[in-house]
């Protein structure tokens, strides 16, 4: 009987906890799955009061106006400028950050030197900088460089500031190798950069997909920067998404505004999926030792 | 291969002293082995050999050179690590050749060499798997073969065996010694265990806070330890240290120690004259191993037996003298606990240390 | 080992070598390579933030002016109502944004914990938010919250005539809807540490705890939970950091609106100096800003960085 009833107790406690979790599923479902529906729904559909049901007619109309016939000021030309300029500044962006984040992480772990700790204090600190507080010097010296509201101003920005969180990454990381890898290496004859391309950065691939996707995804999401130092035509995505739905005048096109979200999300969200534990491994990087 | 020595070699971070002045020479083909527990800058003074880190003062000569400032490369050294320190995204092969290929050394003659390391070392098999496929054994094998390969003049081991299990340890501890045998190779091995010490070595260096308290053949170390502590470090069971006194140097040295059963005369300790003058009547250490203890019923040391150990091919006894546990190894035997007995004393072995500075008197 | 042919590059060397140039490069070379970053970060950072610290003491406008008039942009700062506006819900927000976030993503990575078939999938669920941009978020919600069209009209639809939840468009309660939105946004961010905290906890700690007759939930409550201070630590600290420089969510859910009643201290800072030409006041609400997270930021990375080097 005690063994009858504890059993019960069990499935009962199973009961629940998948209960909960499959409403707080739900609760993180829900936006994605409005979007989508809402996306594909013509516009009548939507002002007819269906919010969260299936569309009634399937159409796309919607997103190929978000991609190539909205108006983002004057200009109707839809996502797909905004969303090139924000692939030419995430690639070149990413790469930079995540190749010097190494070289950093590499000599503060195996090429110390006196004050290397206070160097990656230093750096570390830039990782929580509210970027508030360098805007105003940022956006003189864009303006002197005369790389002001250009493309290749973001991606320098962007480097600058992700070499902060890259270096985190990869000194985390080097910092588990065995120095005693990098002696024997030396004894064996090989240098600096030698040591560097033939031993740690085969050895560093994981933390490589790891940085290059928060990378990715921070300067993709980015909007204080794209917002404060570029204007019109030369936005990245998240700006031209924000003043397409910020649009007042005329009758409120929701299902482009969503499906306009939708691209703008795709990106990070396919990365996400397609290699979700790395993303999980640099969002908890920051907490998990400095 | 190549002689080695070290001349006067310190070493400091900030004003913390690691190794002050060191002195050791070996010749080539010489076994020498930096003993002592952590902390006591062994491995310091072998990454200073390497040109791993800079050496604060002094010379370190390899055939007769000055390499102070020459960076581990062109030192003509190869050494082999605790952890093994395998290049983890290579093949065993691509480890072994790496060194050889960094000096342009042609394909060919790198396969030659990989070959006849790998055939020497029994691990041809392995070549082409990745350190994570291999057992604790065949990385110290890989690790070995990358060392042999590179033909140094110095072979440096930083406690090879110590991440391995007591058996392998014992299994690779004569594979190293066969090693050295068949090529001749000067070495410089650190470890903490003197037993590997004792094995391996041709000359062995104990070492504490950042001193050599001995160097020595590993029979001078063990039979004349140059202090308490090199006695007591070296040997298992430990050397037994008791508190006595001489009591006659005129003739045969005598001293005399209490045990439980009342005190211990022991003559024939061999001293020079001069100490035994100077301590004529006062308190010395004595130093007795314990297989120096003998079976003699009308011996000189009165004992209660408090313990027996029998490991085997022989036994450990242990009774008290002076407060301190002494133990004696004698051939296996029948005798309980509480036995009163008496034990005679090696007196021609019988080391005597200064109470004061604790070491040895010659 | 006569089969072992010796390498034919074991050169001669002079006996006596002193350090070459070569070799001094190569002491100096890790240095050299870290120096451009360092540079960087040394500009971008700390000589802006001094940049704009200048400017914050300075009567700047429209433009930067060079000049030293004290604090006197600090006290208008803080004798302008819209910034007691920004503090009071930049405080509100915190504080709700951290309970609720804590708690729901301490509760998921319990139950998440206790051995669930389909853990892989849910945890994907739960963080696929915080790959989005806050922009999208705010997207999302805005057309979920809006009363005439998204939840409110649904559950009117359901039969629940008089359900009302049109928090967006009231000045008192908008500030909740950034809540709701952010809380969504960043739980799984806090059940990720938590569960990480939670694997790192050695499972026979539990058994020992249940033979002695202790309950699950006292298991949780009194032993469980308190091992997790560390991951409590980061939770707090970061989620503050994201609360602070919260930004982009509020503009695209509210833009501050209704009537000013969403405003922020980032928001602030922007509108002040990007807009309405008053660089001086929006450098020294970025001061703040910077003040405020240092003094939460500092003293955690201090600690962080010391138990790193006792740790090896």
């Amino acid at each position: 009987m005690a063994t009858k009833s504890l059993a019960r107790q069990r499935a009962m406690g199973q009961t629940f906890i998948y209960g909960v979790l499959a409403l707080l599923a739900l609760y993180y479902l829900t936006p994605l799955w409005v979007m989508i529906t809402t996306s594909l729904k013509p516009l009548d559909e939507i002002y007819g009061g269906s919010f969260i049901g299936l569309p009634q007619t399937v159409t796309f109309e919607a997103w190929s106006k978000a991609w190539s016939g909205a108006c983002i000021g004057t200009e109707c030309t839809g996502l797909k400028p905004y969303f090139i300029n924000s692939i030419l500044m995430v690639v070149p962006a990413v790469l930079l950050s995540t190749g010097l984040g190494a070289l950093n992480g590499y000599v503060l772990t195996k090429w110390r030197f006196r004050g290397a700790n206070l160097v990656f204090g230093m750096m570390l600190f830039g990782c929580f900088l509210p970027y508030q507080a360098v805007i105003l010097p940022m956006a003189q010296v864009l303006g002197k460089l005369g790389l002001s509201g250009t493309i290749p101003g973001l991606i320098l920005v962007h480097t600058l500031y992700g070499i902060c969180f890259t270096s985190l990454f990869f000194r985390n990381y080097f910092i588990t190798i065995p120095d005693e890898l990098t002696k024997a290496a030396q004894i064996d004859g090989a240098g600096f950069f030698r040591i560097f391309f033939s031993i740690m950065l085969p050895a560093a691939l994981p933390i490589i997909v790891v940085s290059c996707i928060w990378q990715f995804t921070q300067v993709w999401n980015d909007f204080l920067f794209g917002v404060s130092f570029t204007s019109g035509s030369d936005s990245p995505i998240t700006v031209a998404l924000n003043n397409i739905v910020n649009v007042t005048t005329g009758r409120k096109q929701y299902n482009v505004d969503m499906a306009s979200a939708m691209i703008a999300a795709i990106p990070t969200l396919l990365v996400y999926v397609t290699a979700g534990r790395y993303f999980v491994r640099g969002l908890t990087a920051g907490a998990v030792k400095g | 291969m190549a002689t080695l020595d070290i001349n006067r070699v310190r070493k400091s971070y900030g004003s913390m002293e690691v190794l002050k002045e060191v002195n050791i020479s070996i010749e080539d083909g010489e076994f020498l082995v930096l003993l002592g527990p952590s902390g006591c800058g062994k491995s310091t003074l072998l990454n200073i050999i390497a040109g791993l880190e800079d050496i604060t003062g002094g010379d370190v000569l390899i055939g007769n050179r000055v390499v102070n400032d020459l960076p581990p490369k062109d030192r003509d050294i190869a050494m082999v690590f605790q952890s093994y320190a395998l290049y983890p995204t290579m093949t065993v092969r691509q480890n072994i050749e790496f060194g050889m290929k960094i000096r342009g050394i042609s394909a060919e003659e790198r396969a030659k060499a990989t070959k006849a390391a790998a055939e020497m070392l029994q691990m041809t098999g392995l070549l082409d798997r990745k350190p994570s496929q291999l057992s604790g054994g065949q990385r110290q094998r890989v690790a070995m073969g990358r060392a042999i390969v590179r033909h140094p003049e110095l072979f440096l081991f930083d406690e090879p065996l110590s991440n391995l299990d007591a058996k392998l340890r014992v299994d690779m501890r004569t594979e190293i010694k066969r090693l050295h045998q068949r090529l001749g190779a000067t070495i410089v091995y650190v470890t903490h265990d003197q037993i590997e010490a004792m094995t391996l070595a041709t000359k062995v260096a104990v070492m504490k806070d950042g001193i050599v308290q001995h160097f020595g053949t590993p029979q001078e170390v063990y039979d004349r330890p140059a202090n308490t502590y090199v006695a007591r470090f070296v040997g298992s069971p430990a050397m037994n240290i008791l508190r006595g006194r001489l009591v006659a140097s005129d003739g045969p040295v005598t001293v005399a120690f209490e045990t439980s059963d009342g005190e211990a005369l022991v003559s024939g300790v061999p001293l020079s004259p001069e100490s035994a003058a100077r301590f004529r009547d006062r308190e010395v250490l004595v130093g007795i191993r314990p297989e120096h203890f003998t079976m003699d019923t009308a011996g000189a040391v009165p004992l209660t037996v408090d313990m027996v150990e029998p490991t085997g091919p022989d036994t450990l006894v242990v009774f008290s003298a002076g407060g301190a546990d002494v133990v004696a190894r004698l051939d296996p035997l029948a005798i309980s606990v509480g036995t009163k007995a008496r034990f005679g004393v090696k007196a021609e072995k019988i080391v005597l240390f200064d109470p004061e500075t604790e070491t040895r008197l010659d | 080992m006569s089969d072992i042919s010796k390498p034919a590059s074991a050169g001669v060397a002079p006996r006596r070598p002193s350090a070459s140039l070569s070799v001094r490069l190569a002491h100096w070379l890790p240095r050299i390579v870290l120096a451009p970053s360092f540079m960087a970060v040394l500009i971008g950072v700390y000589v802006f933030i001094g940049w704009t610290l200048w400017i914050s003491m300075s009567s700047s406008s429209m433009l930067p002016r060079y000049d030293f008039v004290g604090l006197e942009q600090y006290v208008r700062l803080w004798n302008t109502p819209r910034w007691h506006t920004a503090v009071i819900n930049l405080f509100l927000f915190t504080a709700l944004f951290l309970a609720i976030t804590i708690a729901l993503g301490l509760l998921m990575a319990i139950l998440l914990d206790q051995n669930i078939r389909a853990e892989g999938v849910l945890r994907t669920i739960y963080l696929y938010p915080m790959a989005l941009s806050f922009i999208v978020t705010g997207t999302a919600w805005k057309w979920m919250l809006n009363p005439d069209l998204g939840i409110e009209k649904l559950v009117q639809s359901w039969g629940w005539e008089s359900f009302a939840f049109d928090w967006i468009t009231r000045p008192d309660f908008a500030i909740y809807c950034i809540v709701i939105a952010a809380v969504w946004q960043s739980t799984g961010f806090a059940m990720a540490i938590f569960l990480a905290g939670l694997r790192g906890i050695d499972g026979s700690i539990i058994k020992a705890a249940q033979i002695e007759g202790a309950t699950l939930p006292r298991i949780y409550a009194s032993i469980i939970v308190p091992m997790l201070r560390p991951a409590f630590l980061s939770v707090i600290v970061l989620l503050s950091y994201i609360s602070i420089k919260s930004f982009d969510l509020v503009l695209a859910l509210t833009n501050t609106g209704p009537g000013g009643s969403t405003e922020m201290p980032s928001t602030f800072m922007f509108a002040y100096t990007f807009q309405r030409n008053q660089m001086g006041v929006g450098a020294a609400s970025a001061i703040m800003m910077l003040m405020t997270v240092a003094a939460i930021i500092v003293p955690y990375l201090y600690s962080e960085l010391r138990e790193d080097s006792h740790g090896h």
